[in-house]
């Protein structure tokens, strides 16, 4: 068969609804694109444990830090499923992370932003959850069967911590206007960075018009930012927390909010290593590798002399 | 970089008793005491099953994608093996 | 006097599992592997929800009004009675899962002997908490072999855990009056009976992982005084952070 012809195969069954699986043709540009997206992806559940489990040790009672916990363990079983979907397509979970560790591959700016209060905490699993669960449910129709399905149990257990976050955050705002303004300031420092999560705009974005060929993505990076801000003011008016953005008000000629232009400066500062906490993420995580070698090694070591005294 | 990276196993799960195990996904172990221990921390914590099967990935064999068309087509045609090819008065209960 | 008695000794197994959760949790996202990172947070899970049942226990025997969180975050150091075991510091994956292994293969028999126990809010709690304590000692043993038999270094760091530990391990079978008061009304085990138990469990997975136990057996102990290590306050500094920043505040 010629590639012609593969490529036309390949492509009416992305058309037809076809589910690509692991040992299917493909075309390496789309092998490429999914290695890059999907790990992306798992990066982000496990840098984005950082901000977050900053804060385990210091939650202020016993349930808050139980759901902080369970949380912050949900990304690293999410991180785990994703680097499991980039293994099916031939590169294993320890080149994936050393691209991250050597700054070739990325994941989501946001966790480059520092978590400085209690309410950052709360805002993180409303704002950042929430933009994350936009782009996630999306990419439960993705066309790779693997990455579908890694996303359908992520979407699935993520449902509690966007609602976490909107809980813990009713308690400051009905608590003391210490408590109030604790939210606030956080809502102030999170709004833009949540609404640059969902990527460089259309008219800027690379990759976009091929990946929605190949329904690796169902929806453009302009509107799924769209419905999240959408979704997202109510959510705000119920809190009482005004958004950061004083051209913020509804179009209905559009059917949609209208925003400010984000600070595309500071988006792509934040991507090439610039943001406030970038070198801190990645020590974090090259340490954590470094310091568990010796672990690995030692389960592996053992593992080999118990087989030979087996075989023995 | 370490070459002693554990390897990959495939991870099974029956979620309630009368079900068959179903494959739930993968993950890292250094051998299958500890990958059960692995599994039953990332794949159930949820309440998702009862009893857990793993095996190293690389035990597993599966059916070559370019024969797939050999292996499985020729039983497309035979409509007979299912019920549906065949036809019975109206009225005929309990069959 | 039996009254105070019990909920001293509830207060001091609430603090134990609090404590150690708090140390656990230190090591969600950086754990040697993700595996690995989530097996410690299932831990320290199971561990603050023993914490909360047992808190609730003591507050109820206590009948002064305190909620679990009033107890968990609202004393001072010295009204702290777990042992000074898990407030150590986490130290490197070997003093972590020697410091569990220590306390698991303690744990267990104790919580085994308390299911038997008449006070029934603790024999139920006892009989939930088991299973899971079952699941931490097999996994904190399992590590302490492969690292004990697996390469030179990770044996190194592990007898260098133990030898560590080891003089903290004592305090675990600690007895005072309230102690004796609580058996001789038959509501709590020896401890003699689980510092045997944990002694043959400990010798049989340390000789399994060619892990000496210390010649040197000097003790240290205080914790169930609440006399602690200097660790003890920066850990207490981040547990009661935004209780004392923000006092009388919901969250």
């Amino acid at each position: 068969m010629t590639q012609a012809e593969q490529e036309r195969r390949f492509q009416e069954k992305i058309d037809r609804e076809i589910k690509i699986e692991p040992n299917d043709w493909m075309p390496d540009e789309y092998r490429q694109t999914l290695v890059r997206q999907i790990s992306q992806h798992a990066h982000s559940e496990i840098v984005g444990m950082l901000p977050e489990g900053n804060w385990i040790t210091r939650a202020p009672n016993l349930r808050r830090k139980a759901v902080l916990l369970a949380k912050v363990q949900d990304e690293a079983g999410h991180g785990l499923y994703l680097y499991s979907a980039v293994e099916t397509l031939g590169t294993s979970r320890e080149q994936t992370i050393d691209d991250l560790h050597t700054g070739k591959a990325k994941y989501s700016s946001i966790f480059n932003y520092p978590a400085l209060t209690w309410a950052d905490i709360g805002t993180i699993g409303w704002l950042v959850d929430g933009a994350a669960i936009m782009n996630q449910v999306a990419l439960c129709r993705t066309s790779y069967g693997p990455y579908a399905r890694a996303m359908v149990k992520i979407c699935k257990e993520e449902s509690f911590h966007q609602r976490q976050g909107y809980e813990s955050l009713i308690k400051l705002c009905s608590g003391t206007p210490q408590q109030k303004a604790m939210a606030q300031d956080a809502m102030n420092r999170f709004w833009w960075p949540a609404l640059m999560m969902f990527g460089p705009s259309d008219a800027e974005s690379t990759h976009s018009d091929q990946s929605i060929k190949w329904k690796i993505k169902r929806f453009t990076n302009d509107e799924l930012r769209q419905s999240f801000v959408d979704a997202t003011v109510a959510q705000a008016e119920i809190l009482g927390l005004t958004i950061p953005d004083p051209n913020l008000k509804w179009n209905e000629a559009r059917g949609h909010y209208d925003f400010s232009e984000i600070n595309w400066d500071e988006f792509w500062q934040v991507v090439k290593g610039n943001g406030p906490c970038n070198k801190e993420r990645l020590a974090a995580r090259i340490k954590a590798k470094e310091d568990g070698a010796w672990v690995r090694d030692a389960a592996t070591a053992f593992a080999k002399k118990r087989a030979m005294k087996k075989s023995a | 970089m370490s070459t002693n990276e554990w390897p990959l196993w495939e991870v099974f799960i029956r979620s309630k008793q009368g079900l068959n195990h179903k494959h739930v996904g993968s993950l890292r172990a250094p051998d299958a005491t500890l990958a059960l221990e692995n599994a039953r921390d990332v794949y159930t914590r949820r309440s998702e099953g009862i009893s857990i099967w793993v095996v190293e990935s690389a035990q597993i064999h599966a059916t070559d994608i370019d024969e797939a068309a050999s292996f499985f087509e020729p039983s497309d045609t035979k409509i007979y093996r299912h019920p549906t090819f065949y036809e019975v008065p109206d009225g005929v209960k309990h069959m | 006097m039996q009254e105070s008695a019990l909920f001293e000794y509830v207060l001091r197994l609430s603090d134990d599992s609090l404590i150690l959760a708090q140390r656990l949790g230190e090591w969600c996202g950086h754990g040697p592997i993700l595996e690995e990172d989530i097996a410690l947070t299932n831990i320290s899970l199971d561990l603050i929800g023993q914490a909360i049942s047992l808190y609730d226990l003591a507050a109820a025997l206590e009948g002064k009004g305190r909620d679990h969180d009033q107890l968990a975050y609202l004393r001072y150091e010295n009204e702290y009675k777990n042992v000074l075991l898990v407030e150590q510091p986490n130290g490197d994956f070997a003093m972590t899962l020697l410091r569990q292994f220590f306390f698991d293969a303690f744990r267990l028999p104790l919580y085994e002997a308390l299911m038997q126990s008449p006070v029934e809010q603790l024999a139920a709690i006892a009989a939930k908490s088991v299973k899971e304590t079952r699941y931490h000692l097999k996994h904190s043993s399992e590590w302490v072999i492969r690292m004990g038999d697996g390469t030179e270094e990770s044996h190194q760091r592990a007898q260098a855990a133990i030898d560590h530990l080891w003089r903290y391990t004592n305090e675990l079978f600690y007895e005072d009056a309230h102690d004796h008061a609580l058996q001789a009304a038959g509501k709590v085990p020896a401890m003699a009976e689980i510092q045997a138990k944990w002694m043959a469990t400990v010798t049989s997975i340390l000789s399994e992982a060619t892990l000496e136990i210390p010649k040197n057996n000097w003790k240290f102990d205080g914790g169930r005084e609440g006399r602690h290590s200097e660790h003890m306050g920066y850990l207490l500094s981040d547990l009661q952070y935004m209780q004392r920043a923000y006092p009388n505040m919901e969250w």
